[in-house]
């Protein structure tokens, strides 16, 4: 690599540089500053530091290969790493109010979502197996750490635990992948790999390289079989990390599972469909039953998560450009959804108890305040599809998919799971409007009325204005193709 | 007028009247008679404008009037409204209802005004917006955004079993409807378009036909609702309050009816003939079986919801007679339909807002301190028997005549229906006027408040009027239905012939 190609690397990757650069020297501002106001102060500049990425991202990063093919910024990067930083950002302006509240102030916790986000815009924009995994490893050591960072209580420590043990599994198992993989094409570009398996001649034991790769990218979005982390982690974690967990690193992981398969393994698209089919179906009827009989708000998003997580798969089973534009949408869709449902679970706080998670508190909250009821509402029949609202729009792109490449049964499946899921939404609607209230929440934050307030405007208003957004993701879709 | 997007208007306007309520306070007695009166006038004012289009509709023009088209989403969505002679009176049928069910609830709804108000002009927004839309994805999403708000409304406003009855409603309807989701967006790869005029013109393939008929019959099927999908109706119907019915009764049922002709049988018109001996057998179980279940009831809601499925099999069974008499007599027996079931829930709801209960056996002697009601009563149950000079004849002898052109047997059946109707009408209205007035709650009644003869009289002359003279609207629906049924016929003989043709081959 000449000087030349290395300036012009580090100017494409100049918004991950300056949150690595600003990540290790926020852990010095954390040590020097007050024990007592470090967090706030941490968090604050963490913020900046992101949004600063984000903008700068959005402004001058120029698109285009770099570092030699170990990395790609392009319109597809483009979309999911804003997912991902609006993600990340949104999880930690809704942290401050519970840091404050709960005495949960370590100034590590920004950081480690510095960290873990740098990881998730690297795994977005990693070209090669190789950047990829350090991509992955880098998000999940950070992650692994965010999940236990209440270390006084003993869920926290034991999701944390967990989910550290069957993620460094997974990790095993994919590095086994890419060991296959790149012994038996002799590549880890993608370009090259797919240049490899063109015209279906590939050996068996790419095959088994790809199942063992596909097995830990399904562990990172936590799609049934191995999704069994997901609800105790989410139930264990303090909710600011499950409301994290819920956005960011699953947009990571999905932009890594669709640029690996559309990428390395499009000419051999029939391999690698049948796994996603399978996946997806299990995702989304699991999601769809095992949510049913939840009693904890967030082990309930939990299985919602992995329904959802399904139905993203939809789109990219149907590995066409309807599909992958179909995922992206549905991403993006899912993200605000979530980000609002997570604010309204961290608002779920009374005067004496504190923080409360179970569905039944929520009883009669639509007489004690009517207007967060009604987002909230909107939220839930969004998250279960209903037109005209945000979310019917995700599943129509990802349906509409699947529908041209002819996957009858997985489209069928799909939208009937969905009929299933939607009972378990409406039992919190009903909760909430037709019972009768136990008692009150005390008035939420102002930075989660905003969130809750920007995600309902989103999906109540994404029938006007989606248009673009849907344009933006068929462009970035065609990248692959 | 021209080039002023009428229809977009009277499909949005209630949702001026959302944004203005949602500013007024609840908390005072004044802030909530101003939110009645605020819904009230943005319904009245909408079946003003509503009346614009009627005014302005070319009854000699078989094709889409008032057309708009704006761009949405893209990939092929575009925003796109007409009516023609099928849609136009249903517009107006939901715009004159909705005030009528603001005003039911005037007194009836105490608790959570606000929501109530915000709810019923969201549902009419949607409604309206069924029956305007021209592109198939704004058909579902207007189609099935009526969910949410009538969840809501069953689910806080209703009855005792208020939260099974909502459920039941909002999951067999999803379950229905998300089938023909599928079926849209097969249709869309097939035609590559999703604007209504232009998959009109389409040819489907008759394999793909099958299959696209069935997907859209199971949500029409349920939303109808026909034998034996119809159970959620009983139990909604009986759940939710008074204006609830209504508009469940005279406008959410016909988006079934609305939908069959707009799609099933104009889109699918090879499969629609395959398959209509499915539908008349249905229709003829569900107009036998629910009247007699009819018969039985000891709720009066119940009663009526019974015997909404069995009217509801003289409009399936005229529609895929698929002739000029069945498919007009369909609409027309939609419309009174829509009037007569309205009329009759409003009915129930009166009294039940006297006495709190709906048991038939409660009630009897009523003539004699309600003569008022009395009168109103019986015109009302008159036209949902179907006597001759209401509104309610007009419509099942139509849909009786065309059902006898195409199979006699069928129509002889149906026929029996008519009988059953006036046995169940007629022995209610018995038990419920008729008779001594002997029950120490009953003497106390007061006869019909005003408010309440400005809800019924207005129903009670059109029931009679459209019963004496239909035809203002049979003139409406005339052109738009005989161009339908021209290019039905046509892609009958068309297959037919290819099939002559295929036959030779081999």
């Amino acid at each position: 690599m000449t000087a030349q190609e290395l300036a012009q690397s580090l100017v494409i990757a100049a918004p991950e540089l300056l949150i690595a650069i600003g990540a290790m020297a926020l852990l010095m501002v954390g040590v020097f500053v007050r024990k007592e106001s470090a967090n706030a102060i941490v968090t604050s500049l963490t913020v900046a530091l992101l949004v600063a990425a984000l903008g700068w991202m959005v402004f001058f990063a120029p698109m285009g290969p770099a570092f030699g093919g170990a990395y790609v910024h392009d319109a597809f990067t483009f979309f999911m790493k804003m997912l991902v930083l609006i993600g990340s950002i949104v999880a930690l302006v809704m942290s401050v109010g519970f840091a404050r509240e709960e005495k949960f102030d370590r100034f590590e916790f920004p950081i480690l979502i510095a960290l873990s986000t740098l990881g998730m815009m690297l795994m977005v924009s990693a070209d090669n197996l190789l950047s990829l995994y350090m991509a992955l490893e880098l998000q999940s050591l950070a992650l692994y750490v965010i999940a236990a960072i209440n270390r006084d209580s003993a869920r926290s420590t034991e999701a944390g635990l967990k989910y550290f043990v069957l993620g460094a599994l997974s990790s095993g198992m994919m590095l086994y992948g890419i060991s296959l993989i790149y012994g038996f094409t002799g590549h880890i570009g993608f370009d090259e790999i797919a240049a490899a398996v063109t015209g279906g001649e590939r050996s068996i034991g790419v095959l088994f390289g790809l199942v063992f790769l596909l097995t830990g990218l399904a562990f990172k979005i936590s799609a049934v079989p191995f999704h069994m982390w997901t609800p105790d982690v989410y139930e264990g974690a303090p909710t600011p990390v499950t409301a994290f967990f819920a956005a960011a690193p699953k947009m990571a992981a999905m932009a890594m599972l669709v640029r690996v398969v559309m990428d390395a393994f499009q000419p051999v698209t029939a391999d690698w469909q049948q796994i996603i089919v399978f996946i997806s179906i299990a995702s989304m009827v699991l999601g769809a039953f095992a949510a049913i009989g939840q009693r904890n708000i967030k082990r309930l998003m939990a299985y919602s998560s992995i329904g959802h997580m399904g139905y993203a798969l939809v789109g990219l089973a149907a590995g066409t450009v309807a599909g992958v534009q179909g995922v992206m949408l549905y991403m993006a869709i899912y993200l605000a959804m979530t980000l609002g449902t997570f604010a309204f679970i961290l608002a779920m706080r009374r005067k004496d108890e504190g923080n409360v998670e179970q569905i039944s508190d929520l009883a009669g909250y639509a007489s004690n305040n009517p207007l967060m009821a009604a987002i909230l509402t909107a939220l839930m029949f969004s998250l279960a599809g209903i037109p005209p609202l945000a979310g019917f729009w995700g599943k129509w792109y990802v349906f509409l998919a699947a529908v041209e490449a002819g996957l009858w049964p997985l489209a069928i499946i799909g939208v009937l799971s969905s009929v299933v899921g939607a009972y378990y939404y409406l039992r919190i609607v009903k909760i909430m409007w037709f019972d009768d209230a136990e008692g009150r929440f005390v008035a939420p934050a102002g930075e989660l009325r905003l969130v809750m307030g920007a995600s309902g405007v989103f999906v109540l208003a994404y029938i006007v204005f989606g248009g673009p957004i849907a344009a933006y993701a068929e462009a970035a879709a065609r990248t692959f193709f | 007028m021209a080039g002023m997007p009428l229809l977009s208007l009277v499909t949005f306007l209630p949702l001026v009247g959302v944004l203005v309520i949602f500013f007024i306070s609840d908390e005072t007695e004044l802030g909530l008679r101003n939110i009645r009166m605020v819904a009230l006038l943005t319904t009245v004012f909408t079946f003003l404008v509503s009346l614009l289009i009627w005014a302005g509709f070319d009854t000699s023009n078989p094709g889409f009037q008032f057309v708009e088209e704006a761009a949405w989403l893209g990939g092929g969505l575009t925003y796109r409204m007409g009516v023609d002679g099928i849609s136009m009176l249903f517009v107006i049928l939901t715009t004159f209802l909705m005030p009528i069910c603001i005003l039911a609830s005037w007194d009836a709804i105490k608790d959570r005004v606000k929501a109530y108000m915000l709810a019923f002009l969201i549902l009419e927004t949607l409604m309206i917006g069924v029956f305007c839309a021209l592109d198939i994805v704004l058909f579902y999403v207007f189609f099935e955004g009526g969910l949410i708000p009538m969840f809501i409304i069953i689910g806080v406003w209703g009855g005792k079993r208020r939260v099974y009855a909502s459920f039941k409603f909002f999951l067999y309807t999803l379950l229905g409807s998300v089938l023909m989701l599928l079926a849209i967006m097969a249709m869309y790869w097939e035609a590559g378009t999703t604007s209504i005029p232009e998959l009109l013109a389409h040819d489907f393939p008759p394999q793909m036909q099958f299959w696209l008929w069935l997907a859209f019959f199971a949500s029409f099927a349920v939303k109808m609702p026909m034998w034996p999908v119809h159970t959620w109706l009983p139990d909604a119907h009986v759940e939710a309050p008074t204006a609830g019915s209504v508009i469940l009764a005279g406008v959410l049922l016909k988006l079934g009816g609305y939908g069959f002709i707009r799609f099933s049988l104009a889109m699918f018109p090879l499969a629609s003939a395959d398959l209509a001996w499915l539908v008349f057998a249905l229709s003829v179980i569900a107009i036998i079986y629910t009247s007699l279940v009819a018969m039985m009831q000891q709720d009066m809601k119940k009663l009526i919801a019974y015997s909404s499925v069995a009217h509801m099999g003289f409009v399936t069974m005229g529609i895929f007679a698929a002739n000029v008499q069945g498919v007009e007599g369909a609409i027309f027996q939609m419309l009174s339909h829509g009037l007569v079931s309205g009329a009759l829930f409003l009915c129930v709801g009166i009294v039940y807002d006297r006495l709190h209960t709906r048991e038939i056996a409660a009630y009897g002697g009523l003539v004699h301190n309600m003569p008022a009601y009395a009168v109103t009563f019986m015109v009302f149950t008159m036209a949902n028997v179907g006597l001759p000079g209401t509104s309610g004849f007009v419509g099942e002898f139509l849909t009786l005549m065309g059902l006898f052109r195409v199979n006699t047997w069928f129509a002889v059946f149906a026929a029996t229906g008519v009988i059953l109707s006036a046995g169940y009408a007629l022995w209610l209205y018995r038990r419920v006027i008729f008779g001594a007035l002997e029950k120490e709650t009953l003497k106390s009644l007061l006869d019909l408040t005003t408010r309440e003869k400005v809800l019924l009289y207005p129903l009670v002359v059109l029931t009679i009027f459209f019963g004496v003279y239909p035809a203002p609207v049979l003139d409406v629906i005339g052109p738009s239905v005989e161009a339908l049924l021209v290019d039905y016929n046509a892609a009958l003989q068309a297959a037919a012939a290819a099939g002559d043709v295929a036959a030779q081959m081999n």
